[in-house]
């Protein structure tokens, strides 16, 4: 299942990268392949922006405007005018999301 | 072995002011009966772990059932710190997890007949994936509790093993430059780490892709519904009767009662259609997002339930009208909910998602209303 297309945010810096593999191994969508020792991005639309490639690329090639993809959790923050989390747990609580 | 209380004496437990910030459920203060799931302790370097079973007993599966159709998984904690499964000793491997007992239950149970070192993060109560997103799992977090656990006296290498879905709140190299560890990152599913270990910490590309099937997406819908039903339904039931109620002279319950009762019973119908069907067969309905999704599915429900019951007939085109504007949009503003449980959509989506669906959201729901009180004007002028 793949969500809408072409608003994933991710960007490569594909002169940055060394081609570690880290973003493949962390991507929990397959987004990424190697190619010629150097990461590229196979199908953008499968990514969810859970920034875990980002977080752990030693280079500091990748990029995601990272957060979550819930919508109870965005409808919140236009509200309140807050950061969008998802209030499942920890600050009383919201039933909807995870 | 002599019996040991529950108690924050522990290692990894034992820093002032873990217990007053973790929020734990289990003791928050001095002593307690150890829960059923402890079997006992370990030698972990100077200190002591607690041993933890690998079966799940019939309490903790109807824990789990609780987790998934109510508010009690929001209080289902397990203190952080290190734990351990069978024998461990210096070399054996060490997994990380989370502080939500159904995370820890699902990787403890995957451990039969292994040797290892489980070390609980305090991630609030929050599954590992969630709590990545908001870095409660994080690289902070992890650097603390292998400090406050110890863990470069219980085991001589310097490997730990993360959750792949942890990724997101952990940065390996971070990690490595701050506490001396090296992050390996297991595979997503608990189930893989028997595998994983025995192929030399080695991930096949199946064990690092998340699935998100049929009952995957069945156990989420009792809180999709849950939520609909307590914050909407009541509201939007006393609604309906008030208005089918109101009559010039008074509100009659006759009225209230009959005319209300088909709409109360399309509103059960556009949650359900909502909340469970369209999770239900979400590969299966046409177009990638939730709104159209959930749209089309309240759509097709609200047509076959009036066609079967024969409802609104002999046609009252107003009332139609109402009926197929207002109950196939309360589905699909119930569907979008549903993108905060799945594994794959993503803030930008469901950010560019809201922004077209709400107007429409807004306006149909204003038209609909419209249309009732014409309904109810046109209907009190003709006795």
């Amino acid at each position: 299942m793949k969500y809408l297309r072409d608003v994933a945010t991710i960007k490569l810096a594909e002169e940055k990268c060394t081609g570690c593999g880290t973003c493949l191994e962390v991507c929990p969508h397959n987004v990424f392949m190697i190619e010629n020792r150097r990461a590229s991005i196979v199908d953008r639309d499968r990514c969810m922006e859970c920034g875990a490639c980002m977080t752990n690329c030693p280079s500091e090639a990748l990029f995601v405007d990272k957060g979550v993809g819930c919508a109870a959790a965005l409808i919140n923050s236009m509200i309140t005018g807050g950061e969008p989390t998802c209030g499942c747990g920890g600050n009383g609580a919201k039933d909807n999301c995870c | 072995m002599a019996e040991l209380k529950f108690r924050n004496e522990l290692i990894g437990n034992k820093a002032a002011g873990i217990s007053s910030e973790c929020g734990c459920s289990i003791s928050s203060v001095g002593e307690e009966e150890k829960p059923q799931w402890i079997t006992g302790t370990v030698s972990a370097g100077k200190g002591l772990a607690y041993r933890v079973s690998t079966d799940l007993t019939n309490t903790d599966l109807w824990e789990h059932i609780r987790c998934r159709i109510s508010a009690f998984r929001e209080s289902y904690t397990v203190k952080p710190g290190l734990y351990a499964v069978g024998g461990p000793d210096k070399n054996s491997e060490v997994l990380v997890s989370a502080n939500y007992k159904l995370s820890f239950d699902h990787l403890r149970k995957e451990l039969k007949a292994m040797n290892a070192w489980i070390l609980v993060l305090d991630t609030k109560g929050i599954n590992v994936w969630c709590a990545a997103g908001k870095g409660t799992f994080g690289t902070d977090e992890l650097v603390k509790r292998i400090a406050l656990a110890r863990l470069h006296e219980v085991v001589d290498h310097r490997n730990i093993i993360v959750p792949q879905l942890g990724a997101p709140g952990v940065s390996a190299h971070k990690v490595r430059r701050a506490a001396g560890f090296k992050v390996l990152y297991g595979p997503v599913y608990a189930k893989d780490i028997p595998a994983y270990v025995a192929a030399g910490r080695m991930a096949t590309p199946e064990m690092r892709a998340v699935s998100f099937t049929t009952v995957d997406r069945l156990v989420l819908t009792p809180m999709e519904i849950s939520p609909a039903m307590k914050k909407y339904y009541p509201w939007y039931a006393v609604a309906i009767l008030i208005f089918f109620g109101l009559q010039p002279t008074g509100i009659m319950f006759k009225g209230a009662v009959m005319g209300g009762l088909p709409f109360l019973g399309l509103g059960l119908i556009s949650v359900f259609a909502g909340g469970f069907l369209t999770p239900l067969l979400l590969p299966w309905v046409p177009s990638r997002s939730f709104a159209v999704k959930g749209w089309l599915v309240g759509l097709i429900s609200v047509m076959l339930t009036c066609n079967i019951l024969r409802l609104f007939e002999p046609a009252n085109y107003m009332l139609l009208c109402f009926v197929y504007l207002f109950f196939p949009t309360a589905s699909s503003y119930i569907a979008l909910q549903f993108t905060g449980s799945t594994t794959f959509t993503g803030m930008s989506g469901v950010k560019k998602e809201l922004k077209i669906s709400f107007p429409v959201y807004i306006l149909s729901t204003a038209a609909s209303l419209i249309l009732l009180v014409f309904y109810k004007t046109g209907h009190w002028g003709t006795p």
